[in-house]
């Protein structure tokens, strides 16, 4: 419930200016996780479906034919699109997750922490790799 | 709030397991699942980027029965999550909100995840046994 009076305008939601201008509500956060939510699904549904053709057409690689494929710029890019929005997906899924079931404050807020420091951690690796592949001699 | 040693009332033991939420917790567990094998994916991708050695260690691993098994496991589960998740997109839209249509996506669903794995799974044997 945010603070602060305020006129309860007939046609605006039933909230002061001072809370519509923090934006806070009693979720603490309001419609931006959802909607990135969907954002990156959206992305991860052609990403995904290449990711799962293109792993399968190079089971059987050797490591040259892996480098030629990731050195060229479709793969390299789709694949660093992919693992942006592949983590950033799966933060977004994990922090639900982490916030239904730690009841602690301070064990959910550490776990909170955790998890998204390990996916950032993650997709500056995966990036970096491919990176490497393409970018490198 | 932390919980408190107090009776409850049973809820998960006794209520009927249905197609809506076995399939809703499923796509919180193939998430889960999903999530997980990204260390996985990151792995294989830093040991191409590393040298020839470091690739054929990953490629080994994945290759062995045990990362095959894990491998099924992950395409299962995002194939799966991608099929429910499309299914979650279009009730976003509002569409298929009624009782019928949730049971008639579901199973669509189930056996969509389960067509594309079995598909993966076969393609990824006819490329493995190509090499």
């Amino acid at each position: 419930m945010a603070s602060g009076a305020g006129l309860m305008l007939a046609q605006e939601k039933l909230r002061s200016p001072l809370g519509r201008a923090i934006g806070l509500g009693s979720a603490k956060e309001g419609v931006e996780h959802w909607w990135r939510q969907r954002l990156t699904a959206v992305a991860l549904v052609p990403l995904a479906l290449w990711f799962a053709s293109s792993v399968l057409a190079h089971l059987g690689s050797d490591h040259a034919q892996f480098v030629a494929w990731l050195r060229a710029p479709v793969p390299a890019i789709l694949m660093i699109l992919l693992l942006g929005a592949s983590f950033y997906h799966a933060a977004l899924g994990c922090q639900v997750v982490i916030e239904d079931y730690v009841q602690s404050e301070a064990a959910k807020l550490a776990a909170l922490i955790a998890m998204r420091f390990a996916c950032v951690l993650l997709a500056v690796a995966g990036i970096f790799a491919v990176l490497r592949i393409a970018l490198g001699a | 709030m932390p919980q408190a040693d107090r009776p409850l009332s049973p809820h998960i033991q006794i209520y009927k397991p249905q197609l809506t939420s076995v399939l809703s917790i499923s796509h919180r567990a193939t998430g889960l699942a999903l999530s997980l094998g990204t260390l996985l994916l990151v792995w294989w991708l830093l040991a191409g980027a590393i040298g020839p050695a470091a690739y054929a260690q990953a490629q080994a691993f994945l290759g062995s029965w045990f990362g095959i098994l894990l491998l099924i496991g992950w395409t299962y589960s995002l194939f799966f999550h991608l099929c429910n998740g499309i299914r979650h997109l279009a009730w976003d839209t509002g569409r298929g909100l009624d009782l019928a249509s949730t049971y008639a996506t579901g199973w669509a669903v189930v056996a969509a995840s389960a067509v594309l794995t079995a598909i993966a799974i076969a393609a990824g044997f006819m490329e493995w046994g190509h090499s």
